[in-house]
């Protein structure tokens, strides 16, 4: 026993030895460390994109914690991390409170879509004012008159709603709510959006696996879960009506579209939500997910190298997007953001 | 003189080690009240009656958590104790000697699957068969508030029984140490009395009656912190009752479940004060439960001392 001790006390050691120094410092052999943190529904092709650029740059190591938006504003605040990301764009007050000016970029989208357990039923068509209502517990019975009248094909039974909504603070919750608030003055005023929210009605899951395994199992329940995960797991998810009147399925064409209806009015910082938005085809809950950099990084070799990075996930990585169940970007949002890429001081 | 010097140094080096333990606790409570000063200045005494958690507006009152935390670690103090002193009992004093080594084993084993295992098999297994024993509870019984509510499968029952879980094999193994380390003088002179097996059990029940009531405040104390597994099953949702269906929430799952997206100071601060009074909580229950032992330590009945030696303090 001791002597197994003995060795796992050395192994550990030899291990202590190998590590990197931390804080991104540069290593014995050259090598360029970039630490960033923050959302964590980016994370599967973020750890895609860093892998894939240090094969291209094997001296170029950048590491990325996905410990959630709010981590990722507040490390990027306090300076711990070289970029934050995040999946809701820092508040005016948060970016005074950094050292600094700071930059949003959009690097890819996702969306959120209403999952739901009522039996056999052709997928559901909901108008935002109707989900609003739902999730504030107005409507209680899935054959409410409000339901039935946009859905006349399906049997809906005679069963009580269980709202499901996130437990834990998460950038889901944000689009989600952010898009009840738009169409619903009552959501607004009672709930309102952001990362928590005090929700007037349901059961909380945790993470999109826990409201999909309440969703799954409870007869009768709605909640809502990222569209990546609605896809993989094959959960029955409704059609959402967009600003135009029209019923839209959400599918990658669909959230990408939402994105070029708000590029014609993209303001300058790309701080923008794209809830709710314009065009015939355009996915109403969706949401672009940001990169956080400050204008005048005081460490100019990691700046060239982060923009050279960003030019290279602009464009060919975009094409890394939809393997992974993300929309990628519209064309026009793409030569904005490369245009900006200017602003960071090198 | 090398000798004593030896002491006092031995004394000192040892000393320092509780001291570290004493350090350490101060600096939390030193801590967690420097970092949620905001929500104590602005909410006061009121964040302990408070009922709303509204982040978005930012008024923040920890009583939903503070009473699901004490509600779901005392009902499962009530499902774990007797299972968990059934099993100490019947290693201790009345397996067969081949099965004690097997069922110790597989009662320590519930100790080290982790928490977020308990949490899923929660959601996946033991929620719908919660959910069938809710739909099949009658009218009648649906009056009692203690059954009252929908049939989610989740709440304060499910959590309960996940957290009697976790709690059994932590009682279980104290009170089984302390019911081998009765002298068996003491089941020998209740069997010389002519006492049934039952009877001479209950002798040794009661001579380690306050070690018992540590144990079982030993898993008390695992329940009040347990997070993961909790959260998972419990529904999240700030809500005060006292029925098993209706979903509340814990402390532990709001800090667990908020802390990472919580960029305000504000909200942040209140997240930190909830982990504060968790930590108050957890020292008075601790206290509380010192108390208890020492007071069933007055009031103990005389027991019978023997005077003859035992083989070991010869040695000694």
């Amino acid at each position: 026993m001791r002597r197994i001790l003995l060795a796992l006390f050395i192994l550990l050691a030899a291990c202590a030895k190998t590590e990197a120094p931390p804080g991104g410092t540069a290593a014995a052999s050259n090598t360029i460390t970039i630490n960033g943190a923050g959302a964590t529904f980016p994370n599967p092709i973020y750890s895609k994109w860093f892998s894939d650029y240090n094969k291209a740059h094997p001296n170029i190591q950048i590491n990325y914690q996905s410990i959630g938006s709010g981590g990722g504003i507040k490390q990027l605040s306090a300076q711990t991390v070289f970029f934050g990301a995040s999946d809701m764009p820092m508040t005016d007050e948060q970016l005074k409170s950094a050292p600094g000016p700071v930059l949003h970029f959009p690097t890819v989208l996702g969306a959120v879509v209403p999952a739901y357990n009522v039996g056999n039923v052709p997928p559901l068509k909901f108008p935002g004012s109707l989900l609003a209502d739902i999730f504030l517990g107005n409507v209680k019975k899935w054959n409410d008159p409000a339901i039935a009248k946009v859905n006349p094909g399906a049997a809906l039974p005679n069963l009580d709603i269980t709202v499901v909504h996130r437990s834990d603070g998460s950038g889901t919750n944000f689009i989600f709510c952010d898009f009840l608030s738009k169409v619903s003055p009552e959501f607004k005023q009672k709930v309102g959006a952001s990362t928590s929210v005090n929700w007037p009605a349901g059961v909380g899951g945790k993470g999109n696996e826990g409201v999909a395994g309440l969703v799954k199992q409870t007869p009768g329940a709605i909640g809502y879960v990222e569209l990546i995960y609605a896809l993989q797991n094959d959960i029955p998810f409704g059609d959402v009506q967009n600003p135009d009147g029209q019923f839209v399925r959400a599918s990658l064409d669909s959230v990408t579209a939402a994105a070029a209806g708000a590029a014609a009015n993209m303001p300058a910082d790309f701080r923008v939500s794209i809830t709710n938005a314009p065009g015939k085809t355009a996915y109403p809950i969706s949401s672009f997910t940001w990169m956080l950099f400050y204008q005048n990084p005081s460490d100019k070799r990691r700046a060239g190298i982060m923009v050279d990075f960003m030019k290279w996930a602009l464009t060919d990585g975009q094409k890394e997007a939809s393997p992974l169940g993300y929309a990628p970007l519209p064309k026009g949002v793409v030569g904005l953001e490369m245009q900006a890429l200017g602003k960071i001081q090198l | 003189m090398r000798r004593s010097s030896d002491d006092r140094l031995f004394r000192i080096v040892t000393g320092i080690f509780p001291m570290l333990v004493l350090l350490i606790a101060v600096g939390i409570a030193f801590e967690l009240s420097r970092q949620s000063m905001l929500s104590i200045r602005k909410f006061g005494l009121g964040f302990w009656t408070g009922r709303t958690w509204d982040p978005v507006s930012g008024v923040f009152g920890g009583l939903p958590f503070i009473w699901g935390t004490l509600y779901s670690s005392l009902l499962a103090l009530i499902l774990s104790t007797p299972i968990a002193l059934g099993i100490a009992i019947f290693i201790s004093e009345l397996s067969p000697r081949m099965l004690r080594q097997p069922l110790t084993y597989l009662t320590e084993l519930l100790a080290a699957i982790p928490s977020i295992v308990y949490g899923l098999w929660g959601i996946f297994v033991l929620t719908p068969i919660v959910r069938k024993l809710e739909l099949f509870t009658p009218d009648w019984l649906k009056k009692v508030p203690l059954f009252s509510g929908p049939p989610l499968g989740v709440g304060m029952g499910t959590a309960a029984i996940i957290l009697s879980i976790m709690v059994v094999p932590f009682t279980s193994s104290v009170a089984r140490e302390i019911l081998k380390n009765v002298p068996s003088a003491q089941r020998e002179a209740a069997y010389a009395l002519g006492a049934t097996r039952w009877e001479a059990i209950k002798v040794a029940i009661g001579y380690g009656k306050t070690g018992i009531i540590g144990a079982i405040m030993l898993g008390l104390g695992r329940a009040l912190g347990e997070t993961m597994a909790v959260t998972m099953v419990i529904g999240n949702a700030p809500v005060i009752s006292t029925s098993l269906f209706k979903p509340q929430y814990t402390m532990a799952a709001v800090i667990a479940n908020e802390f990472t997206e919580a960029a305000d100071e504000l909200y942040l601060h209140a997240l930190i004060e909830i982990g504060l009074l968790l930590f108050i909580i957890t020292i008075l229950v601790n206290a509380l439960s010192r108390l208890l032992i020492w007071s069933t330590k007055q009031r103990k009945a005389p027991v019978y001392v023997f005077t003859a030696p035992a083989e070991d303090s010869v040695a000694a």
